[in-house]
Protein backbone atom coordinates (compact mmCIF):
# COMPACT_ATOMS: atom_id res chain seq x y z
CA UNK A 1 0.00 0.00 0.00
CA UNK A 2 0.92 3.43 -0.78
CA UNK A 3 1.04 6.68 0.37
CA UNK A 4 -1.77 9.11 -0.04
CA UNK A 5 -0.36 10.85 -2.53
CA UNK A 6 -2.28 14.93 -2.40
CA UNK A 7 -1.36 18.06 -4.97
CA UNK A 8 -2.44 21.43 -5.95
CA UNK A 9 -1.92 19.84 -9.41
CA UNK A 10 -4.70 17.34 -9.04
CA UNK A 11 -7.34 20.11 -7.44
CA UNK A 12 -9.14 21.36 -10.87
CA UNK A 13 -10.87 24.67 -10.63
CA UNK A 14 -13.19 26.00 -12.87
CA UNK A 15 -14.09 22.91 -14.82
CA UNK A 16 -15.92 22.72 -17.75
CA UNK A 17 -17.49 19.95 -18.70
CA UNK A 18 -20.25 18.89 -21.28
CA UNK A 19 -20.81 15.75 -19.09
CA UNK A 20 -19.92 13.63 -16.57
CA UNK A 21 -17.97 11.31 -19.06
CA UNK A 22 -16.39 14.74 -20.06
CA UNK A 23 -15.28 15.51 -16.31
CA UNK A 24 -14.13 11.54 -15.65
CA UNK A 25 -12.09 11.96 -18.87
CA UNK A 26 -10.57 15.19 -17.59
CA UNK A 27 -9.49 14.42 -14.29
CA UNK A 28 -8.29 10.47 -14.97
CA UNK A 29 -5.97 11.99 -17.83
CA UNK A 30 -4.93 14.18 -15.70
CA UNK A 31 -4.05 11.48 -13.16
CA UNK A 32 -2.99 9.62 -16.24
CA UNK A 33 -0.21 12.29 -16.79
CA UNK A 34 0.96 12.52 -13.35
CA UNK A 35 1.90 8.73 -13.53
CA UNK A 36 -0.70 8.32 -10.77
CA UNK A 37 -3.07 5.27 -12.40
CA UNK A 38 -2.31 3.59 -15.70
CA UNK A 39 -3.82 4.93 -18.49
CA UNK A 40 -6.90 2.23 -18.45
CA UNK A 41 -8.09 3.75 -15.33
CA UNK A 42 -9.62 6.34 -17.61
CA UNK A 43 -12.18 4.56 -19.53
CA UNK A 44 -12.55 2.21 -16.43
CA UNK A 45 -13.48 4.87 -14.28
CA UNK A 46 -15.91 5.91 -16.72
CA UNK A 47 -17.21 2.39 -17.34
CA UNK A 48 -17.83 1.90 -14.08
CA UNK A 49 -19.60 5.43 -13.37
CA UNK A 50 -22.51 4.21 -16.14
CA UNK A 51 -22.61 0.53 -14.47
CA UNK A 52 -22.49 2.07 -10.60
CA UNK A 53 -23.20 5.68 -10.52
CA UNK A 54 -21.42 7.36 -7.76
CA UNK A 55 -23.26 11.05 -7.45
CA UNK A 56 -24.78 11.62 -3.83
CA UNK A 57 -27.17 14.77 -2.85
CA UNK A 58 -25.95 16.71 0.26
CA UNK A 59 -27.09 19.17 2.36
CA UNK A 60 -25.04 21.47 0.14
CA UNK A 61 -23.29 21.45 -3.34
CA UNK A 62 -23.77 17.52 -4.75
CA UNK A 63 -20.94 15.86 -5.06
CA UNK A 64 -19.64 12.58 -6.82
CA UNK A 65 -16.68 9.99 -5.99
CA UNK A 66 -16.34 8.02 -9.11
CA UNK A 67 -13.59 5.04 -8.40
CA UNK A 68 -12.46 2.07 -9.77
CA UNK A 69 -10.80 -1.21 -8.86
CA UNK A 70 -7.54 -1.40 -7.54
CA UNK A 71 -5.24 -2.79 -10.42
CA UNK A 72 -5.89 0.35 -12.45
CA UNK A 73 -3.92 2.26 -9.90
CA UNK A 74 -0.29 3.10 -9.48
CA UNK A 75 -0.50 5.26 -6.28
CA UNK A 76 -3.31 5.83 -3.95
CA UNK A 77 -4.66 9.99 -4.43
CA UNK A 78 -7.32 11.77 -4.72
CA UNK A 79 -8.31 14.26 -7.11
CA UNK A 80 -11.20 17.29 -6.76
CA UNK A 81 -13.34 18.69 -9.33
CA UNK A 82 -14.82 21.62 -9.41
CA UNK A 83 -17.20 22.40 -11.48
CA UNK A 84 -18.21 26.44 -12.85
CA UNK A 85 -21.57 24.61 -14.18
CA UNK A 86 -23.35 21.96 -12.23
CA UNK A 87 -23.16 18.51 -14.75
CA UNK A 88 -25.75 15.38 -14.15
CA UNK A 89 -24.35 12.31 -12.82
CA UNK A 90 -26.53 9.50 -11.91
CA UNK A 91 -27.21 9.16 -8.06
CA UNK A 92 -25.61 6.33 -6.52
CA UNK A 93 -28.10 2.97 -5.53
CA UNK A 94 -30.49 4.44 -8.50
CA UNK A 95 -31.09 3.43 -11.84
CA UNK A 96 -31.96 6.26 -13.56
CA UNK A 97 -32.20 9.33 -11.23
CA UNK A 98 -29.62 12.11 -11.63
CA UNK A 99 -27.85 14.92 -9.51
CA UNK A 100 -26.46 18.30 -10.61
CA UNK A 101 -23.15 17.87 -9.13
CA UNK A 102 -20.66 20.73 -8.82
CA UNK A 103 -18.06 18.54 -6.66
CA UNK A 104 -16.05 15.79 -7.61
CA UNK A 105 -13.31 13.48 -5.87
CA UNK A 106 -11.72 11.35 -7.97
CA UNK A 107 -10.67 8.47 -5.91
CA UNK A 108 -7.74 6.16 -6.45
CA UNK A 109 -7.54 3.46 -4.54
CA UNK A 110 -4.83 0.79 -4.31
CA UNK A 111 -6.35 -1.16 -0.95
CA UNK A 112 -9.01 -2.76 -0.45
CA UNK A 113 -9.61 -2.34 3.34
CA UNK A 114 -6.76 -0.50 5.08
CA UNK A 115 -8.82 3.28 4.13
CA UNK A 116 -11.75 3.02 6.09
CA UNK A 117 -10.62 6.03 8.21
CA UNK A 118 -9.72 8.20 5.48
CA UNK A 119 -13.10 7.38 3.58
CA UNK A 120 -15.31 8.08 6.69
CA UNK A 121 -13.30 11.14 7.59
CA UNK A 122 -14.07 12.16 3.64
CA UNK A 123 -17.67 11.31 3.82
CA UNK A 124 -17.74 14.00 6.70
CA UNK A 125 -16.91 16.21 4.61
CA UNK A 126 -20.30 15.22 2.38
CA UNK A 127 -22.05 15.56 5.48
CA UNK A 128 -20.99 18.85 6.13
CA UNK A 129 -22.41 22.09 4.48
CA UNK A 130 -19.81 23.91 5.31
CA UNK A 131 -16.71 22.76 4.49
CA UNK A 132 -18.52 21.46 0.67
CA UNK A 133 -19.43 25.30 0.46
CA UNK A 134 -15.73 25.90 1.53
CA UNK A 135 -14.41 23.35 -1.34
CA UNK A 136 -16.59 24.59 -4.02
CA UNK A 137 -15.99 28.64 -3.59
CA UNK A 138 -12.61 29.02 -2.11
CA UNK A 139 -9.91 29.95 -4.59
CA UNK A 140 -6.93 29.53 -3.24
CA UNK A 141 -5.76 25.52 -3.96
CA UNK A 142 -3.21 25.27 -1.28
CA UNK A 143 -6.17 26.29 1.53
CA UNK A 144 -7.97 23.57 -0.13
CA UNK A 145 -4.89 20.86 -0.12
CA UNK A 146 -4.30 21.75 3.26
CA UNK A 147 -7.90 21.59 4.49
CA UNK A 148 -8.16 17.86 2.36
CA UNK A 149 -5.18 16.92 4.02
CA UNK A 150 -6.40 18.17 7.41
CA UNK A 151 -9.47 16.51 7.70
CA UNK A 152 -8.21 13.14 6.32
CA UNK A 153 -5.75 13.33 9.18
CA UNK A 154 -2.82 12.71 7.33
CA UNK A 155 0.91 13.27 8.08
CA UNK A 156 2.07 16.18 6.63
CA UNK A 157 5.37 15.22 6.76
CA UNK A 158 5.03 12.64 4.13
CA UNK A 159 7.60 14.23 1.73
CA UNK A 160 4.93 14.65 -1.21
CA UNK A 161 2.73 15.80 0.15
CA UNK A 162 4.49 18.99 1.05
CA UNK B 1 -29.65 -16.51 15.56
CA UNK B 2 -26.82 -14.66 13.93
CA UNK B 3 -28.42 -12.64 10.97
CA UNK B 4 -25.70 -12.83 7.85
CA UNK B 5 -25.83 -9.35 5.86
CA UNK B 6 -24.40 -8.45 3.19
CA UNK B 7 -22.60 -5.03 2.10
CA UNK B 8 -21.81 -4.36 -1.63
CA UNK B 9 -20.79 -1.79 -3.84
CA UNK B 10 -19.78 -2.14 -7.52
CA UNK B 11 -16.10 -2.89 -6.96
CA UNK B 12 -16.05 -3.73 -3.38
CA UNK B 13 -13.29 -0.71 -2.49
CA UNK B 14 -14.69 2.66 -1.43
CA UNK B 15 -18.25 2.95 -0.22
CA UNK B 16 -19.02 -0.83 1.01
CA UNK B 17 -15.80 -0.13 3.55
CA UNK B 18 -18.07 2.85 4.85
CA UNK B 19 -21.14 0.85 5.35
CA UNK B 20 -19.78 -1.90 6.85
CA UNK B 21 -18.54 -0.42 9.33
CA UNK B 22 -21.70 1.95 10.02
CA UNK B 23 -23.70 -1.63 10.46
CA UNK B 24 -21.19 -3.16 12.63
CA UNK B 25 -21.58 -0.33 15.34
CA UNK B 26 -24.90 -0.69 14.94
CA UNK B 27 -25.47 -3.85 15.23
CA UNK B 28 -23.36 -3.65 18.40
CA UNK B 29 -25.33 -0.84 19.75
CA UNK B 30 -28.55 -2.59 19.44
CA UNK B 31 -27.71 -6.50 20.25
CA UNK B 32 -28.06 -7.79 17.10
CA UNK B 33 -25.67 -10.34 16.85
CA UNK B 34 -24.43 -10.33 13.01
CA UNK B 35 -22.02 -11.53 10.61
CA UNK B 36 -21.10 -8.72 8.62
CA UNK B 37 -19.70 -9.39 4.63
CA UNK B 38 -18.60 -6.97 2.67
CA UNK B 39 -18.48 -8.40 -0.91
CA UNK B 40 -18.80 -7.44 -4.52
CA UNK B 41 -22.45 -7.30 -6.27
CA UNK B 42 -21.08 -10.01 -8.66
CA UNK B 43 -20.23 -12.38 -5.37
CA UNK B 44 -24.03 -11.94 -4.16
CA UNK B 45 -25.02 -14.98 -5.44
CA UNK B 46 -22.87 -16.94 -3.48
CA UNK B 47 -24.72 -15.61 -0.30
CA UNK B 48 -27.69 -16.21 -1.70
CA UNK B 49 -28.90 -19.05 0.32
CA UNK B 50 -27.79 -17.75 3.78
CA UNK B 51 -27.79 -14.26 3.96
CA UNK B 52 -30.72 -12.03 5.79
CA UNK B 53 -30.07 -8.78 4.17
CA UNK B 54 -28.14 -7.19 1.59
CA UNK B 55 -27.70 -2.96 2.46
CA UNK B 56 -26.20 -1.51 -0.86
CA UNK B 57 -24.47 1.60 -2.66
CA UNK B 58 -26.06 0.35 -6.03
CA UNK B 59 -28.25 -0.55 -8.64
CA UNK B 60 -29.51 -3.39 -8.04
CA UNK B 61 -30.87 -5.53 -11.20
CA UNK B 62 -31.91 -8.57 -10.14
CA UNK B 63 -34.16 -9.89 -7.05
CA UNK B 64 -33.03 -11.45 -4.45
CA UNK B 65 -34.52 -13.62 -1.25
CA UNK B 66 -34.07 -11.03 1.19
CA UNK B 67 -34.59 -7.62 1.58
CA UNK B 68 -32.55 -4.84 0.23
CA UNK B 69 -32.07 -1.43 1.53
CA UNK B 70 -29.97 1.64 0.13
CA UNK B 71 -27.10 2.35 2.29
CA UNK B 72 -26.82 6.04 0.64
CA UNK B 73 -27.61 8.00 4.00
CA UNK B 74 -24.16 6.51 5.60
CA UNK B 75 -22.18 8.86 3.50
CA UNK B 76 -24.27 11.78 2.74
CA UNK B 77 -25.91 11.65 6.25
CA UNK B 78 -29.42 12.64 4.94
CA UNK B 79 -31.79 9.78 6.14
CA UNK B 80 -29.62 8.16 8.28
CA UNK B 81 -32.22 7.42 10.95
CA UNK B 82 -34.60 6.04 8.70
CA UNK B 83 -32.17 3.84 7.10
CA UNK B 84 -30.93 2.37 10.41
CA UNK B 85 -34.46 1.62 11.23
CA UNK B 86 -35.19 -0.18 8.26
CA UNK B 87 -31.88 -2.45 8.58
CA UNK B 88 -32.67 -2.93 12.68
CA UNK B 89 -36.49 -3.66 11.19
CA UNK B 90 -35.21 -6.00 8.53
CA UNK B 91 -32.73 -7.60 10.81
CA UNK B 92 -35.81 -7.79 13.64
CA UNK B 93 -37.61 -10.26 11.38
Amino acid sequence: MSDLHIDETLILDNMQAADADDVLRTMAANLYDHELVEESYIQAVIDREHEHPTGLPTKGPAVAIPHTSKEHVRQKTISIGVLDEPVAFGIMGEEKETVPVELVFMLAMDDEHSQLSMLQQLMSIFQDETQLSFYKNTKDKTKRKEALIDTLSLSRQGGETR
Amino acid sequence: MKKRVLVACGTGIATSTVVNDAIENMCKNHDIEAEVIQCKISEIAQYEDSADLLVTTTVTKKDYPFPVINARAFLTGIGTEETEQEILDALKQ
